[in-house]
């Protein structure tokens, strides 16, 4: 059977190929920081499931020094000028889509056939996993496709992922990070701290405030956490089933539906959920790393104050 | 109140743009040992984190081919689809986007999308490209808003489409959790009831979207006829 494990041993098989063609980069004049750094994070995925917590937790905090103190650096050349790229453009034409969009197209297929394909009455991947596995075989299938019809040198695509993952550079690794620091943040009972302060704080003896208050505490509580997940059990205990449906009988199917979006709203807004609003500045190569939160927040701001009308009006109905 | 710190942390960390990795490390030692954990422990709690959240970092497979297929002129390519349709506005692409995305992702679809798969290499060239084709070469500040938008659109309509599937992690984590406090609903009557904001997201963002267009003809219209 197919696990997330051999799909973590592929990307650190990719994470040791970015970090040796850094090594080879005399172009890059840190290139022995960004080989540690992509060498460590490699690490993490072809053994991290079976060394000791503490080591895993060094490792980090040596990808992190790398990153913050030495600084990660870029090689100089461009793959190809863009007259080059015209010209293949026009060569290939609309079958270069061919591999992009198989990817997604593979990946929604595998999530719906390998609930049905068994080998020996078993799963062949592990369903509980199906759409990353997925996701895995559909890059390995384009990439295939890819080599076959363009006829590039064998290590190009390595090379090509060596030069997009440096663009992205740390910010790669940052979700992975926040994730980490929600983890710790749940240990230490962060929540039942941030929910006992709202209670005591904010009059909540009218349904508008009530409602207006679980709506923006989602919000703001996904802000600081960075995802809706984290917030809606807090919000949700604190203010929300008490207070709307208990006090106010307010219908919780209603309340739940409306809240986690207006929790969305929140994730719009915060850098926390770097790999929405961060990752995506590096990817487009954009200077400000706050440009697609800016974009997002007028759209998030109409949202919420639209759920919480939303909320308000529907929640109360019967 | 004293595991708050790590909020302060990381609130002043971003303010002050120290390099986030090193913010959210320090955040996250600090809330540990607020908590009352030992140094080894918090370094200890902190790795079996990261490992577990690998899954993550899996999107980035699609580094290679996206890269091997951009080498070979793969945004040029949608850049020239673009030129090609008559009437394609930046808008009218991210408009298109932005349906599709959020009834895919309605049906449960969610990987039709993302921005290493789909805004980097194909949404954004093709929504700039619709942009250069009606003003000439643009300013790289006008260059960097759409793309900005690009990554909004697929963010956004993501979101908002989602929680209209069953099937999906944040409907599975609602009815859980009101189980587990005695409230039992159905998926189906959640899943409804992310109807309405659904539609007022498409409406409020396509409204946006619209003035995109709208604030591009006045900032470059003007500059064409000039030239």
């Amino acid at each position: 059977m197919i696990t997330l494990e051999h799909v973590y041993w592929l990307t650190g098989l990719m994470m040791a190929g970015v970090a040796i063609v850094n090594w080879r980069d005399r172009s890059n004049p840190r290139r022995f920081n960004n080989t540690a750094f992509w060498g460590i994070y490699a690490i993490t995925f072809l053994a991290g499931s079976h060394l000791p917590d503490l080591a895993n937790g060094s490792l980090v905090i040596g990808m992190v020094l790398v990153a913050s103190i030495r600084g990660l650096g870029q090689g100089k050349h461009e793959s190809a000028t863009r007259e080059e790229r015209e010209a293949s453009a026009r060569r290939w034409g609309n079958k270069l889509f061919i591999p992009a969009l198989a990817i997604p197209f593979i990946t929604v297929l595998g999530t719906i056939l390998f609930k049905r394909i068994t080998m020996d009455g078993a799963p062949v991947v592990d369903l509980k996993q199906v759409t990353v596995i997925s996701l895995a075989i559909a890059t390995l299938v384009a990439l295939a496709t890819g080599m076959i019809m363009l006829r590039p040198p064998l290590f190009a695509p390595i090379r090509e992922a060596r030069r997009l993952l440096d663009a992205v550079g740390w910010a790669a690794v940052l979700p992975q990070m926040l994730a980490a620091l929600g983890a710790l943040f749940a240990i230490a009972g962060v929540g039942n701290v941030v929910s006992g302060l709202a209670q005591r704080w904010i009059p909540l003896d009218n349904p508008f405030v009530v409602v207006s208050t679980y709506a923006v505490g989602m919000a703001a509580f996904t802000i600081i956490m960075g995802n809706a997940f984290a917030a809606f059990p807090v919000m949700t205990a604190g203010i929300g089933l008490p207070l709307i449906v208990q006090k106010f009988g307010g219908d919780p199917t209603v309340m739940a539906a409306i809240g986690m979006l207006s929790g969305f709203c929140g994730t719009l807004m915060t850098p926390m959920a770097a790999n929405f609003n961060i990752v995506p500045t590096a990817l487009l190569e954009l200077p400000d790393e706050n440009a697609v939160i800016k974009v997002q927040i007028p759209t998030a701001l109409m949202l919420l104050g639209a759920n919480i009308l939303l909320m308000n009006f529907l929640v109360f109905r019967r | 109140m004293l595991s708050l710190i790590g909020i302060v942390i990381v609130v002043i960390g971003f303010v002050l743009r120290i390099n986030p990795l090193l913010v959210v490390m320090i955040a996250g030692i600090a809330t540990g040992i607020a908590s009352g954990l030992g140094p080894l422990e918090v370094v200890a709690a902190f790795g079996k984190a990261f490992i577990t959240s690998r899954y993550v970092a899996i999107v980035w497979l699609v580094l290679p081919v996206i890269g091997l297929l951009e080498h070979a002129g793969l945004k040029e390519r949608a850049r020239a689809v673009v030129a090609g349709l008559r009437g394609a506005t930046t808008s009218r692409i991210l408009l298109a986007y932005f349906a599709i995305r959020q009834i895919t992702a309605a049906l449960g679809l969610t990987s039709l999308g993302g921005h290493p798969q789909m805004v980097r290499p194909l949404i954004a060239p093709m929504a700039e490209g619709a942009a250069e084709n009606q003003y000439g070469e643009l300013p790289t500040s006008t260059r960097y808003r759409i793309r900005a938008h690009a990554a909004a659109v697929d963010n956004i309509a993501l979101f908002f489409g989602e929680d209209i599937f069953i099937a999906i992690g944040s409907i599975l984590l609602i009815k859980g959790f009101l189980d587990q406090n005695g409230i039992h609903v159905e998926p189906t009557q959640l899943a409804i009831w992310a109807v309405p904001t659904a539609i007022c997201a498409f409406v409020i963002h396509c409204t946006r979207l619209v003035l995109l267009d709208r604030r591009l003809r006045m900032e470059l219209g003007q500059k064409s006829e000039q030239a």
